[in-house]
């Protein structure tokens, strides 16, 4: 993958035509992966398929085996049984070393004995490539994560989010069809933390022709803002995978929409629905519309530009409704508190939840 | 009272500091500077009083009898070589320990190495005497096996398999520290980027290790050059160590100041081994 002038990693070598890729398959396939730890079943009989140049989330709370497949993936976890291609080539029984995957660690694993620029021409080094092209690459790679001049700083002089982009900038100077992000983005405060995602998702793009993100959070912020394509897990299975719109909109059951969003549960003739609490109008006990449900307001929490109300039906049932502040003061709305209310919202807003897989995995 | 002592943060580490202060100072570099005092006396041969006037004639002594010579450069040696040895056999015994068993074995390993410590040095030495001798096991097994007999006993062999068993636990325990510390992604992240075992090892696990190696090498290093019993129970006619001088000098000749200007020497040995780490850099990742 060197050339003699397109050392730029703007400006890449020889990248495969849509053609070629399409018959190369996808970036990432997975096939029935099981991996065991003791009897902890990390990940039982997995399958996903991640399409070349996406941004592909992996989104699940803690132990939902979200990490043990990024692993299996990147090589530093073998699979107990099932298989793992990347570009349509099995690399199951391949050492980490030999995958065309870099990764991008929770705590960056920037080597500390050494300053920025070697940690990032690191890959460049032990693949034999020469100091001037190394020092070269490993430049335009901190360009590219927008931290230019810092090469002969060693890691621990470095603030939080700069070592977040060396760890990036290590990983994809190694031109890698896959990089692997390990929830990167955790240790970072919340303002720093939601530019970085714009960012990621912009370097993304400009490297999609040739990079295939895979991306691991329990973060669902960061899934909504940055993904292509949401896989939900839990307990080491696959709930739903699913474009950011269809997971928020259409959950397949209670999980994804408890865990991404809050769900608002209805049953009726024994069916499970879920409302998005911004779907729902607040009207007044006396507004004649085609409202759905009566209650009274439990709850309020008044949050600067929405405010949140707990209603709780007249059925025992309880829902959540976020109303934008639009010409609601902070005052007024938390006289809400104890009024009688009535709920409405339309049809196509309800989606209907699949109460059938819940009751199989939980016999 | 405490209140005073809140305000004054710098007196409050005074008064902790003040009692190893005192004994480090009183008896550790007191004594040190005493050494280096008396080197510079020397004996009356008639007398055997001490002669309180200045003279380095124990310092010439030392570099022109070529049987000085060869005993620093003996006990020099082996303490090299014991300690290239332990380092040999430590590091990947912790990286085994500390990365690759499981939480009970690790605790065994640690106990296993622990254990020798608790009993006597001596003991030790002796049990090693038996198993080197030449109606020892070692002869036994050796002839059993059919290669004859090693006739390895009281030699310069024998004390650096000694020396090299002896001290050995001395350098896992800070290798094995030193291996723990190192977060288990450094080494994922090395081979994430293409770096097979054996680079992983020496671009990232060893250099982020070198201080523990270090540290256990003082050890190693510093013991086997100070030693005189090990020499007495398993060297032979030519195993005489600067610590066996030492003591003839002290306890037999009665001449102080000469001992004193021979203890001098590893002490200046292991001053230049200190600088010649520094200069490595084994510091910089401390």
């Amino acid at each position: 993958m060197v050339s003699s002038s397109g050392t730029s990693v703007a400006v890449p070598s020889p990248r495969p035509s849509t053609a070629e890729r399409a018959a190369e398959g996808p970036a990432v396939r997975l096939n029935e992966v099981r991996k065991v730890y003791g009897d902890v079943v990390a990940v039982d009989r997995l399958s996903l398929e991640v399409v070349a140049g996406e941004f592909f989330t992996m989104l699940g709370p803690s132990g939902s085996g979200k990490t043990t497949t990024l692993r299996v993936i990147a090589g530093f976890e073998l699979p107990d049984s099932g298989t793992v291609e990347l570009h349509g080539s099995d690399v199951t029984r391949s050492p980490p070393y030999e995958r065309p995957v870099n990764t991008v660690f929770q705590d960056y694993a920037l080597f500390p004995h050494m300053n920025v620029l070697d940690n990032v021409a690191y890959g460049l080094r032990v693949k034999g490539i020469g100091k001037r092209e190394r020092r070269q690459r490993a430049s335009e790679a901190l360009e590219m994560v927008r931290l230019p001049g810092v090469e002969g700083r060693r890691p621990i002089q470095l603030s939080g989010g700069q070592r977040q982009r060396v760890a990036l900038a290590r990983a994809i100077v190694n031109r890698p069809r896959v990089l692997l992000l390990d929830e990167p983005l955790g240790a970072l405060d919340l303002k720093l933390r939601q530019a970085m995602q714009l960012e990621l998702k912009s370097i993304q793009r400009e490297l999609s022709e040739r990079i295939t993100f895979v991306y691991v959070t329990h973060d669902q912020d960061a899934a909504l803002t940055m993904s292509d394509r949401i896989a939900v897990f839990s307990d080491g299975r696959l709930e739903q995978v699913g474009t950011p719109g269809e997971i928020y909109e259409s959950p397949v059951n209670e999980f994804v929409a408890g865990f991404v969003g809050t769900s608002n549960l209805i049953q009726r003739d024994g069916r499970c629905y879920t409302v998005r609490p911004e779907k729902i109008r607040l009207l007044g006990e006396a507004e004649a519309d085609s409202a759905d449900a009566a209650g009274i307001v439990r709850e309020v929490a008044y949050l600067g530009s929405v405010t949140r109300y707990v209603v709780e039906l007249e059925s025992g049932e309880t829902l959540v409704v976020v109303r934008q502040n639009l010409d609601m003061s902070a005052s007024s709305a938390m006289q809400q508190r104890g009024r009688r209310v009535r709920l409405a919202w339309r049809e196509e807003d309800e989606s209907e939840l699949d109460i059938n897989k819940q009751e199989e995995r939980n016999p | 009272m405490s209140a005073a002592l809140f305000r004054r943060p710098w007196l409050r580490a005074g008064l902790l500091l003040s009692g190893p202060t005192a004994w480090f100072v009183l008896i550790y570099l007191g004594a040190l500077f005493l050494l280096f005092l008396s080197a510079l006396w020397s004996v009356d041969s008639f007398s055997g009083k001490i002669v309180h006037s200045w003279t380095f004639a124990n310092f010439e002594t030392l570099f022109k009898v070529s049987a000085y010579r060869t005993i620093a450069l003996r006990t020099v040696g082996i303490a090299a070589a014991v300690t290239v040895t332990d380092i040999l056999l430590a590091v990947p015994f912790a990286f085994f320990a500390a990365r690759i068993a499981s939480r009970r074995l690790q605790a065994a390993l640690f106990v296993a190495v622990l254990i020798p410590l608790w009993s006597s040095y001596l003991v030790r030495v002796f049990a090693w005497r038996l198993i080197l001798a030449k109606d020892g096991i070692l002869n036994w097994f050796v002839g059993n096996v059919g290669l004859g007999s090693l006739n390895i006993g009281y030699s310069n062999w024998a004390m650096w398999i000694v020396f090299s068993y002896i001290w050995l636990p001395f350098m896992i325990l800070p290798v094995w520290a030193a291996i723990e510390r190192v977060p288990d992604s450094f080494i994922e992240a090395s081979a994430d980027l293409g770096a097979r075992g054996w680079r992983s090892f020496r671009l990232v696990l060893l250099p982020l290790i070198l201080p523990g190696i270090l540290a256990g090498s003082i050890f190693t290093f510093s013991l086997t050059l100070g030693d005189f019993i090990t020499p007495t129970l398993v060297g032979g006619a030519g195993s005489t160590f600067i610590g066996n001088v030492v003591y003839q000098e002290v306890g037999i000749s009665n001449n102080v100041p000469f001992a004193a200007a021979f203890a001098t020497v590893p002490l200046v040995i292991m001053g230049i081994y200190l600088l010649i780490a520094r200069r490595l850099g084994a510091f910089e990742a401390l």
